[in-house]
């Protein structure tokens, strides 16, 4: 079964991967950055295609903002 | 009353001025700070004299570079001067980031055992600076420092440099054949000669202070995200001998530096981070914006850029001092094998590639950790927080906390003449050596990086007495001047060899039975081959010598 990564993926480019992704932001409004945001976790999430994973994701981002809305409760 | 007590060190007139004496010099260095006194002491270490002008007679007013990392202490032990500073510093090899007052994580810096040197001491630049003026005072013949001596007008010859000196004294000129300026991020040599220094600004304004007090605080590098004890963006703490702590407080970008640095406003933010009760004293402070900048070139003619007057550093990776000394690691047997007429005049190109390298990997992690610090907008901020918040649960996240990536030495591997590398293993050809423990040949206890270094070094590892003797002798008939070879087993096989009884000279050099590394006189490996073969360690020599920087690696 799968399970959401919690240990390092990136190798020694975390660093660069981190700089790149605030990079690609720069000079962009709030609007557009919130629109640059949701296309990116659109490719990503396709890119990793796991439906058990991409779950365990979403309720990680969500659990410290916010608890999750009912309807979306499984 | 500080902790520490400034010396002035006498001002003597100048033969130049005193006696009308004009000798022409091989080396004058501009600046007596870590950088230039380690570079007097390297050149003087290698019979090369050298005359040190510096505008002030004293060491450096206030604590600045405080943190020595382990590769900077095994260039300083070469130099003599290590084993008095660790004596005296604050040893530590662990850091602590914590977000709020949660600790998020920690990180050591130097996990196995088997290194002469720590992976970090904390002492003040005032007495690192204090040392290396004692240790040049043991050159008498070599080094001649010269105090109150303001460089005030460079000229490049020919073959060589035309300074103007000012003295209370008066002027003079001085002629000589190589100037290092290591004269600082201010430096007025760079400036004179109208170079550019382009780079990046932050924003954020630091509050930097040196309190003393009885605390009974680790000597863990400690680092606050959002503290919830301060307003301030981070807070940052070390400790200094002399029970002296260094705290940055990050004040962000609005903060007015002429309020700020008030003591007594500083005090009520010491405070606030040291609790109400502990007794303490402030010993200084000041606020602070930092650069990201290098010159394009660190090489103008016969004048040679070194340390902080090269390149610039915001100080949350300690890049700044340690990249200095280790720029000078890298320069010096070369000035001394150009000046001795052993090698042509650009090699000393290598030292612009090479350390141009450093500088740039140094100022990539001091921008990447500035950015993480003090994110600039919206969604920088959101991304920031969002890692600090997932670090607590997820160990990835933890990875990209960026409190300062701390200096790691520069890996030459690539570069021109650096080669070749045909063996598997982490000692790759450009990389520092690593220490191991050894025996000597006279069977006490020592460690590998005191037997390399100042001159090139064969490191042959064999099994027995026959491969040793060989060794030997080839690498004496071999035509690298001034080539010591050094032959290690796992017992003495002869007089001259290096045992290694707990494997890990071996274990960390892929030392199987042949394996032999050509390590340069600032303890980098030059080339490895699997095979014992002196012919191909002359040839490796032979081409760095040359240096074209057009030529690829073998």
């Amino acid at each position: 079964m799968s399970e959401l990564r919690s240990a390092d993926g990136f190798g020694r480019y975390g660093d660069e991967f981190y700089e790149r992704l605030v990079g690609a932001h720069q000079g962009l409004s709030e609007r557009q950055s919130g629109v640059l945001n949701a296309r990116l976790i659109l490719l990503l999430a396709n890119q990793i295609g796991d439906r058990t994973i991409l779950a365990q994701a979403l309720a990680a981002a969500r659990a410290s903002v916010s608890p999750a809305p009912e309807a979306v409760r499984e | 009353m500080g902790s520490y007590t400034y010396q002035h060190f006498p001002y003597r007139t100048p033969d130049e001025l005193a006696s009308a004496r004009r000798a022409r010099r091989p080396v004058a260095i501009v600046g007596a700070g870590p950088v230039g006194l380690s570079a007097a002491i390297d050149l003087a270490q290698q019979g090369v004299p050298c005359v040190v002008l510096d505008d002030n007679d004293s060491v450096s007013d206030g604590s600045r570079a405080i943190c020595w990392a382990k590769r900077t202490l095994e260039i300083f032990d070469r130099l003599g001067v290590a084993e008095r500073m660790i004596a005296k510093g604050v040893t530590w090899r662990v850091g602590r980031i914590y977000h709020g007052d949660r600790e998020l994580y920690q990180f050591d810096l130097l996990p196995e055992g088997g290194h002469k040197m720590p992976a970090f001491i904390n002492l003040q630049q005032y007495y690192v600076e204090q040392y290396l003026v004692e240790r040049a005072g043991e050159f008498p013949e070599l080094i001649e420092l010269r105090w109150k001596n303001r460089v005030t007008a460079v000229e490049n010859l020919d073959e060589g440099v035309r300074i103007t000196v000012r003295t209370p004294d008066g002027e003079y000129p001085l002629e000589c054949d190589w100037l290092i300026a290591a004269d600082g991020a201010r430096s007025s040599v760079r400036a004179m000669r109208g170079h550019r220094f382009a780079g990046q600004t932050f924003e954020d304004k630091f509050l930097i202070v040196d309190v003393r007090m009885e605390a009974t605080y680790p000597s863990d590098r400690r680092f606050w995200f959002q503290p919830s004890f301060d307003p301030g963006e981070s807070v940052l703490i070390h400790r200094q001998p002399d029970n002296v702590f260094r705290i940055d407080i990050q004040l962000g970008r609005d903060a007015d530096p002429a309020v700020e640095r008030d003591a007594a406003r500083a005090m009520q933010r010491v405070r606030r981070v040291v609790g109400p009760q502990v007794p303490c004293e402030l010993e200084w402070c000041s606020v602070y914006t930092f650069r990201c900048a290098r010159m394009a070139r660190f090489i103008d003619g016969h004048v040679i850029f070194a340390g902080d007057a090269a390149h610039v550093v915001s100080p949350f990776g300690a890049r700044g001092g340690n990249g200095g000394i280790q720029d000078v690691d890298n320069l010096c047997w070369k000035l001394a094998r150009v000046l001795r007429d052993e090698a042509p005049a650009r090699l000393l190109a290598s030292y612009e590639i090479e350390r141009g390298r450093a500088a740039d990997e140094n100022i990539t992690n001091s921008r990447r950790t500035t950015a993480f610090m003090s994110p600039g907008s919206t969604v920088e901020r959101q991304f920031r927080d969002a890692v600090l918040e997932l670090a607590a649960d997820f160990p990835f996240a933890r990875g990209l906390v960026n409190s300062g990536r701390l200096s790691q030495p520069c890996d030459y591997a690539g570069l021109p003449g650096i080669g070749p590398e045909v063996l598997n293993g982490a000692m790759k050809a450009g990389r520092p050596c690593s220490d191991a423990p050894v025996i000597r040949p006279d069977g006490t206890p020592g460690w590998l990086l005191e037997q390399l270094g100042a001159v090139p070094c064969a490191l042959v590892f064999v099994e027995d007495e026959a491969q040793a003797a060989r060794a030997e002798a080839d690498g004496a008939d071999c035509g690298i001047r001034g080539l010591n070879v050094i032959t290690v087993g796992a017992r003495a096989t002869r007089a001259t060899g290096l045992s290694d009884p707990q494997g890990l000279v071996r274990s960390r050099y892929g030392g199987a039975a042949g394996v032999t590394y050509l390590i340069r006189p600032d303890q980098h490996v030059l080339a490895r081959w699997p095979h014992c073969d002196p012919r191909a360690w002359r040839t490796a020599w032979d081409a760095y010598g040359r240096y074209d920087e057009g030529r690829a690696s073998p």
